[in-house]
């Protein structure tokens, strides 16, 4: 039976700010339980809510940067529930007239099995709105009580919610990344899912195809892409056997347990979605001028799609390298750094002042090496890009030297480990361990006569035919030159001489 | 009964009966208003309070047939925006004071009877 997943996501972002939504308490993560936790955020008769100016300016640069519309007004209204770490007795959002409204999303989808191929797809944003975070409850106190702690209470949140475009557990997975990317790209929020700060809610039905929605279940709170995809896979193999064994799917709030790896339905309360939604009388309505969302826009860094296009048209990268160096602007901006160090390097040596044919060979070996070596290092010491410790430049200088071929890609390899180990310019190492490639032909020249005239046997095996040997030539004379020899070059004299 | 496009906004969903003057709140409906907001009333209350809300849809019906054609519904009573506050830090601790009049505290949380997922 042919089925048809159907996701939508609901992402809670929490903004970077320094203080809270509507007080002027910080938003420290990890101080004393209640520290924190002001007037407002514990919600004491009298108090009022004041906008925090730096919360909304990030929804306005996340809508600039997904296409969005700004709401010129917009209103924040009370939703009302009953839990203790949410003292108001409401949480302040906004309903029907939130920020940002409809925006858009470009993906780059790797499917998780078989051979497919990657491919792009572009998922629409619904909306995003600001709103308050709740505090947190600490159960295992004392018995029969829980503890409550409200330094989270009244974090901004930006609540960024997807059409259902998403029909796999990779594009759901791929969409949440390419989120995560955007909003640390812009710097609106840290991105930290350990500390809660991007947390995603996933809607999941199937239906046969051409037929109507199905019914959804809601799993709840995702804070990694690794049991996101688990538990989307969990949840629609539950949806189709249920329906295949005749049963029918009723809606529901789910919670992954990534112990066992199942999802399994909360205990769902009467009246519990009964929200009562009324705009908040304590706030006025929320107006952004043009000037404003204006200035917003020139802060705006190139977004990471915009620099794949580049990278792709400019530089001649292929999609898949592009996609991977903008996976962070760390990364990017690494990439970048050591390329114009390159760039500089090679109109300098070939008395160019403008781009030229080696460009996109140069960038191509930046982009090889940040994401062969400089990666692979960086997981083997557990370190982000911003603690390599290598610079751009000095990655750059090295490759200048492979370019130019003053030493091989072997010698450039021993480069890279010193540097990493014990940091220093490329030249000076280069000279400290010897490593320059002999690029004397006449030096060449002489080392494979010996050669030739050593082997007589094998010399004449390879002129009758033996094409293989010509692997052995080359070990020979590499050993000879202690592994010195220009590569290329050594390639053609021996060719040469060989052929007699 | 005239109704204008414009003044549907969602929020109006929720009293629909309310803005019908032919309908108006029965008992059932105070009942589960009163429990989401968890009150506890009797059935005198109940109906007191039944009373007391449909004098107020009442008004509202009266309203409703005012002609609003063409006027931007408002969220607020005063057609002002919203001051907005810089991202400073302006509030210190003040915990012990906070909790000195809570009902229960221990390690600087407040205590609640126990929630169960």
């Amino acid at each position: 039976m042919q089925w048809e997943i159907v996701i939508g996501l609901e992402v809670h972002t929490q903004l970077s700010t320094n203080t809270k939504i509507f007080s002027g308490a910080s938003t420290a993560f990890g101080a004393e339980p209640n520290t924190q936790a002001d007037a407002v955020s514990i919600a004491l008769p009298g108090v009022l809510p004041v906008l925090n100016k730096g919360a909304v300016e990030r929804a306005i640069k996340f809508g600039l940067a997904t296409g969005a519309r700004i709401a010129q007004r917009s209103v924040f209204a009370r939703k009302n529930y009953f839990y203790p770490d949410l003292p108001k007795g409401y949480q302040i959002s906004q309903f029907d007239l939130p920020v940002v409204g409809q925006g858009a999303l470009t993906i780059q989808v790797e499917p998780l099995s078989g051979n497919a191929k990657p491919y792009e797809k572009t998922v629409r944003i619904t909306r995003a709105h600001l709103e308050e975070d709740a505090g947190k409850s600490v159960h295992g106190n004392s018995q029969g009580v829980t503890g409550i702690d409200l330094n989270r209470a009244g974090t901004p949140l930006l609540e960024i919610v997807s059409e259902p475009d998403m029909c796999s557990a990779a594009e759901a997975v791929a969409y949440a990344k390419a989120l995560h990317t955007l909003v640390r790209w812009i710097g609106i929020c840290d991105g930290n899912m350990q500390e809660g700060s991007f947390r995603c809610d996933v809607n999941v039905s199937v239906r046969r195809p051409g037929e109507p929605l199905g019914t959804r279940r809601e799993i709840k709170n995702l804070n990694s892409f690794k049991f996101m995809q688990q538990a989307i896979d969990y949840e629609v193999q539950w949806q189709i056997d249920t329906i295949e064994n005749g049963g029918k799917i009723h809606q529901a709030t789910v919670l992954f347990n990534p112990d066992t790896g199942e999802t399994r339905a909360m205990r769902s309360k009467e009246d519990a979605h009964d929200y009562r939604y009324f705009p908040d009388p304590d706030l006025l309505p929320l107006e952004i001028s043009t000037e404003w969302i204006e200035q917003v826009r020139g802060t705006l860094p190139e977004l990471p799609q915009a620099k794949q296009v580049r990278y792709v048209s400019e530089l001649g990268l292929s999609a898949y390298d592009a996609s991977i160096l903008t996976a962070s602007r760390e990364i990017a901006d690494f990439f970048e750094g050591s390329v114009n160090s390159l760039f500089s390097q090679v109109r300098s040596a070939i008395n160019l002042g403008a781009a030229s044919s080696a460009e996109p060979y140069a960038a191509k070996l930046c982009a090889n090496w940040i994401i062969g070596e400089v990666s692979a290092q960086l997981n083997r010491d557990g370190l982000d890009m911003t603690q390599c410790p290598i610079s751009a430049q000095q990655l750059g200088g090295m490759i200048m030297r492979v370019i130019d071929g003053t030493i091989s890609n072997s010698g450039a390899k021993e480069v890279f480990r010193t540097m990493w180990a014990e940091g220093g310019e490329a030249d000076v190492i280069i000279e400290a361990k010897g490593l320059k490639q002999v690029s004397d032909s006449g030096a060449i020249e002489a080392l494979v006569d010996e050669i030739i005239a050593a082997n007589g046997d094998k010399v004449a095996e390879y002129r009758s035919g033996k094409d293989k040997l010509f692997g052995f030539f080359v070990g020979l004379a590499m050993k000879a030159s202690k592994g010195k020899a220009n590569p290329a070059q050594l390639n053609d004299i021996l060719k040469k001489k060989l052929a007699g | 009964m005239r109704r204008n496009k414009r003044f549907m906004i969602p929020y109006r969903a929720r009293f629909d009966k309310a803005l019908n003057p032919f309908m108006s709140l029965s008992l059932a409906d105070v009942e589960k208003v009163a429990r989401l907001a968890r009150l506890a009333m009797t059935d005198p209350e109940l109906q007191a309070a039944r009373d007391q809300l449909n004098n107020i849809f009442g008004l509202i019906a009266e309203m409703q047939a005012v002609d609003t054609t063409g006027i931007e519904p408002m969220s607020h009573a005063q057609d002002v925006a919203q001051r907005l506050r810089e991202d400073k830090v302006t509030e210190a601790n003040q915990r012990e004071a906070f909790q000195a009049i809570a009902p229960q505290v221990e390690n600087g949380l407040y205590l609640v009877p126990q929630v169960i997922e």
